[in-house]
């Protein structure tokens, strides 16, 4: 009896010991593989960035060589005057697209939150834009924009105006990209505000109808406040993805005329990959994470104080 | 909300209107185009013969190989998916279940959000680099590697949020019947998951299939994929906006297909982390 007794202590002890080990084998999966990946594809090169930030690399029979020239890429940085052109069209770009997506996005959400049977085909026709590929929507926009036979030129000349060079103009062009991201983005934000109207209490709105609150009132009184935290990260998201635009703007106009539409992923591709510059590139890849990070911090200092 | 009632509803419908033909025109009128002769296209003519011409061509033809971009596409963007869903589900899994320390698990967190904010582009030169020096440049693992790092933040917090929202008492009553911490991982937690899972395999392999300035890099003529093949017409000295038009309607394909099937899904995986 006491044999058997002690054979089967002896197996659960066997069994609760394997089963620990699987456990913390279980944990090591879950954990590392995450942070191995991340470490390889996204750590290991941000720090490689610094190293190529000083060098001159170039390529001789499928080796790279390196040189160490920090002053050179440190004078190339500060006279770049297109990085000067592609920050500020950057900014510009960010905020007034972003500013056009949050209004429109905003009375979208709001009228076809107010109206009976149009949701389930609203939704569905919003989210076309937000999945199709960007560079289909480069192609789209380029064939609109189109001076000879694009739909926008067809329509102001049947309006008896002249056809306009909207991607070649100077003046037009930054503009006429900024409506392209209007398009693929404002059903993002409208699909995040939606959702807020839609979880907002019904009483307090009720209320708000009793007491005999004009809809402005409504809307200004009472909506907003509610949805401040839905449009602030609706806003947020949209700046991040407007700080990084690059694939349509590089098949609509590449960044020109000239410098018209430069931004700041634009310069680094062409940096990187046109000019064959790693060395300097990398230089500009800093300095724009830098600005990223600084953005965002006194962006949460600002937030926080208020 | 309350319904509007009255004129307002007309009002409200015409706003609607607009806004769907706003979206919608763009797209029609570059499937119209896709099915007009370049010279139809020139003309800008309204009333055409209608041809699968470009189609055929993109496909088919002998100066472009459209078959074997979408072939890339697809198989980066299935794997990609695949290992972005494995190791992104069960990295959001440590962080929820504290496998790690709480200065890891917020590190991580705090990584994953600056990775999300700085442009792309400003890795791709040292992964170019990186990729040469291993023999991977111009393949189809550097796409699915950089792909998974793309999408795993994405992921991990769609995941994260989805096993936040299981009640804890779950697990509890999991472990008290005995379950190992790998069992009702598997058997509880998973399967509560589920939805969260299908959308981020959504949003992870449509972001792949989109993804264009890593490829544009990455890749030369071994390993290009449909977004690559797509900005190649627009570049060509006469741009080939027939064949543009219908390489952009074949690339919307997916896109379309979740648009009716996947709405749900995708609604709730963009959504995510706004609302809460």
């Amino acid at each position: 009896m006491r044999a058997v007794a002690a054979r089967d202590d002896g197996e659960i002890d066997a069994s609760a010991r394997l089963g620990a080990r699987l456990d913390a084998s279980f944990r090591f999966w879950c954990l590392w593989p995450c942070i191995g990946i991340l470490g390889a594809l996204t750590l290991y090169p941000l720090l490689q960035l610094v190293p190529m930030a000083v060098s001159t690399i170039v390529f001789v029979s499928g080796e790279s060589v390196w040189s160490f020239t920090p002053r050179r890429n440190f004078q190339l940085l500060i006279e770049d005057r297109v990085l000067q052109a592609a920050i500020l069209n950057t900014l510009v770009f960010v905020v007034v697209s972003v500013a056009i997506e949050m209004v429109l996005g905003f009375f979208a959400a709001l009228f076809i939150a107010c109206l009976p049977r149009a949701r389930p085909f609203a939704r569905t026709v919003m989210i076309l834009p937000i999945l199709i590929p960007a560079v289909a929507i480069g192609s789209m926009w380029k064939l609109i924009y189109n001076y000879d036979f694009g739909l926008l030129n067809q329509i102001v000349q049947l309006a008896g105006f002249g056809a306009v060079n909207w991607l070649g103009d100077k003046h037009l062009a930054l503009l006429a990209v900024v409506v392209v991201d209007v398009w693929h983005w404002t059903p993002f934000v409208f699909l995040i505000l939606f959702a807020a109207i839609e979880s907002l209490p019904r009483d307090v709105l009720e209320a708000a109808r009793i007491d005999g609150a004009s809809a402005w009132q409504t809307i200004h009184r009472v909506i907003l406040p509610l949805l401040a935290p839905a449009l602030a990260v609706a806003a947020l998201f949209r700046a991040i993805g407007a700080f990084k635009a690059f694939d349509q703007v590089y098949l609509l106009t590449a960044g020109g005329p000239g410098t018209a539409t430069e931004l700041v992923s634009l310069h680094l591709n062409r940096v990187f990959f046109e000019q064959n510059q790693l060395g300097y590139g990398a230089m500009l890849a800093l300095t724009v994470i830098a600005l990223t990070v600084v953005t965002i911090l006194s962006g949460r200092r600002a937030l926080a104080r208020s | 909300m309350a319904p509007l009632a009255g004129r307002s509803v007309l009002i409200g419908y015409g706003f609607l209107a607009a806004a769907i033909l706003f979206i919608l025109g763009p797209t029609l009128w570059i499937l119209l185009n896709s099915i007009k002769f370049q010279i139809a296209i020139f003309t800008g003519a309204w009333i055409f013969e209608p041809t699968l011409q470009n189609y055929i061509d993109v496909l088919f033809g002998r100066r472009v190989d459209l078959i074997s971009n979408i072939r890339n596409s697809l198989v980066v963007a299935v794997l990609s998916t695949l290992c972005v869903l494995a190791v992104g589900t069960l990295g959001a899994y440590a962080v929820h279940r504290s496998y790690a320390s709480k200065l890891v698990a917020r590190v991580l967190l705090a990584w994953l959000l600056l990775f999300q904010m700085i442009p792309p582009l400003s890795l791709v030169g040292p992964w170019y680099l990186v990729f040469q020096e291993l023999g991977l440049y111009d393949t189809l693992t550097a796409l699915v590697l950089t792909h998974i790092a793309i999408n795993l933040p994405l992921t991990m917090w769609i995941m994260l949020t989805f096993f936040r929202e299981i009640p804890r008492e779950l697990h509890e009553a999991a472990t008290i019947d005995g379950c190992r911490e790998f069992q009702a991982f598997r058997m509880i937690m998973l399967p509560m998951a589920m939805p969260g899972l299908v959308s981020a395999g959504i949003l992870a392999f449509v972001f792949s299939w989109n993804e264009f300035s890593i490829a544009l890099n990455l890749t030369a003529r071994g390993s290009a994929t449909v977004p690559v093949a797509i900005a190649g017409f627009a570049q060509q000295y006469e741009i080939q906006h027939a064949q543009m038009a219908a390489a952009s309607m074949i690339s919307m394909l997916p896109a379309l297909l979740l648009m009716v099937f996947g709405q749900r899904y995708v609604v709730r995986g963009l959504t995510i982390g706004a609302i809460k």
